[in-house]
């Protein structure tokens, strides 16, 4: 994989030879990541069997388990920043969406617009729902939403279409991109389906032996 | 006016009551006669050689004996607070922890209580430091353990959601407050309980303690009242502070959620 290959940098584009989003010898548990570059609005795709580590490493990225190595927003690295921030920036989502408060409402710190709402198929009302009866879909949509709501500039999507239908899965995707297009966030998106990774990013992972190998692009 | 003093013949007959009850228990196969029976002995042992040592103390008076004396019971009070939890701190934490908490607020509260409150010549004078401080500080453990337990139980089975929770953005204590607070309630509550319904129910311990040795019942009365403040007082002060130096112990600087440091 090359940068004329993709019409991508790998890597530079911020700065001076600098990534925008960077992991580099990446170690927790059991797992070694030499390395993950990411630019603004950038897609990437990481696959592999389950079990494999996929969302090990999205939750050690976003510091939520132990592990060692260089991660860097913008040049700063992730130890220099408070975890609160760093997470804040970069937004972990859960496969499993789960709900502590009353309604739908409280997870929110602002309100998500009606267009969004309407193109994921949620009632205009969903926000005043008790999160008890939220259905398995309804759960995973308005937890992208919630992540959303943060701000994040750079996703780490755990599965995020896993309990939706064909149809809700393209709408997902599409809500996702543009996001990441407006808002020129990175994106490291976690999937098991060949053809999601192959519409969604420009470059693509396999986990596999406890390290991240890049895939040759179709 | 002195009270009618009990001799071992009559210990033996209130023994029997013990012994009527484990054999009802075994005849249940409860399983819990031995520990009844074990119990029991515990307490004979216990409060026979504590009369001993009372007795040293108030005869004796040598006032280094009080410190050495509160010594021991901080350091039992410690290790009873972290047997009393199912999932504890490892390593030194559990005892270090509760005995932490035992020593700062039992025994603020109980210098509080001799200085300012009741004020005895000298203040420390065994016969009223050591009853005070055992009072606050039993009462005290019983809250914290009851209290850290329940936080490291509400932790470890919402980890999931807390994670949740850190991963959007939110601080370790943002997003356990929900539980610290509901441990907070559940420590307080029998303390809050036992003061509501005082007198109306229950007559207390110490109260009646006094009143059985002769003691004037308003005097009595007025006693029980102070040293129930400074149960809560302890108590209180106590849960708070124990819930949050758990809490720091169980997340890391980087605001990971480190139920590893559980056992």
């Amino acid at each position: 994989m090359t940068a004329f290959g993709t019409g991508l940098p790998l890597r530079g584009g911020f700065g001076d030879g600098v990534s925008w989003f960077s992991v580099r010898d990446f170690e927790y548990l059991d797992w070694r990541v030499d390395e993950l570059f990411l630019q603004p609005g950038e897609v990437v795709a990481v696959m592999g069997e389950s079990g494999s580590g996929k969302s090990l490493f999205l939750r050690a990225i976003s510091d939520l388990i132990v592990s060692s190595g260089l991660v860097e927003f913008e040049g700063v690295s992730r130890e220099s920043m408070r975890a609160t921030e760093w997470r804040r920036k970069v937004g972990y989502l859960p496969a499993e969406i789960l709900w502590w408060e009353e309604s739908v409402a409280d997870h929110f710190l602002g309100i998500p617009d009606e267009d969004t709402l309407a193109r994921l198929k949620l009632k205009p009302d969903v926000l005043e729902w008790e999160t008890s009866r939220l259905s398995m879909g309804e759960r995973q949509r308005l937890g992208l939403l919630r992540l959303l709501d943060r701000g994040p500039s750079v996703l780490l999507l755990d599965e995020p279409t896993s309990n939706l239908d064909e149809v809700a899965a393209s709408r997902m995707e599409g809500v996702i991109l543009d996001y990441a297009k407006r808002a020129q966030a990175g994106v490291v998106w976690v999937t098991h389906s060949k053809e999601q990774a192959e519409r969604v990013a420009s470059r693509r992972f396999e986990m596999a032996d406890k390290k991240l190998k890049g895939l040759a692009n179709v | 006016m002195s009270s009618i003093e009990l001799s071992f013949w009559d210990i033996g007959l209130g023994a029997l009551m013990m012994a009527l009850l484990a054999g009802l228990l075994a005849s249940y196969r409860l399983g819990v006669s031995k520990t009844l029976l074990i119990a029991s002995a515990r307490l004979v042992l216990q409060l026979w050689i504590i009369g001993k040592v009372l007795g040293f103390l108030f005869e004796e008076g040598h006032e280094w004996y009080i410190p050495i004396m509160a010594l021991v019971m901080l350091l039992v009070g410690g290790r009873e607070i972290m047997a009393r939890q199912k999932r504890r701190l490892k390593g030194w934490y559990s005892w270090g922890l509760g005995m932490a908490t035992l020593c700062v607020c039992s025994f603020a509260v109980a210098l509080f209580g001799l200085l300012v409150v009741v004020r005895p010549e000298p203040w420390y004078v065994p016969q009223y430091s050591i009853p005070l401080l055992g009072m606050i500080m039993s009462n005290t453990m019983s809250a914290v353990s009851l209290a850290m337990d329940r936080l490291s139980s509400a932790l470890y089975e919402n980890r999931a959601v807390i994670e949740q929770r850190l991963a959007l953005g939110e601080s370790g204590s943002d997003a356990i407050r929900g539980y610290a607070r509901d441990c907070v309630r559940t420590g307080i509550m029998p303390v809050v309980n036992s003061m509501a319904t005082a007198g109306l129910v229950s007559l207390p311990g110490m109260m009646t303690g006094q009143i059985l040795a002769g003691e004037d019942p308003e005097r009595a009365v007025m006693y029980q009242i102070m040293i129930w403040f400074l149960i809560a007082g302890g108590t209180g002060f106590g849960i708070v502070l124990s819930l949050k130096l758990m809490s720091r112990r169980l997340f890391d600087e980087r605001m990971r959620l480190r139920l590893d440091r559980l056992g």
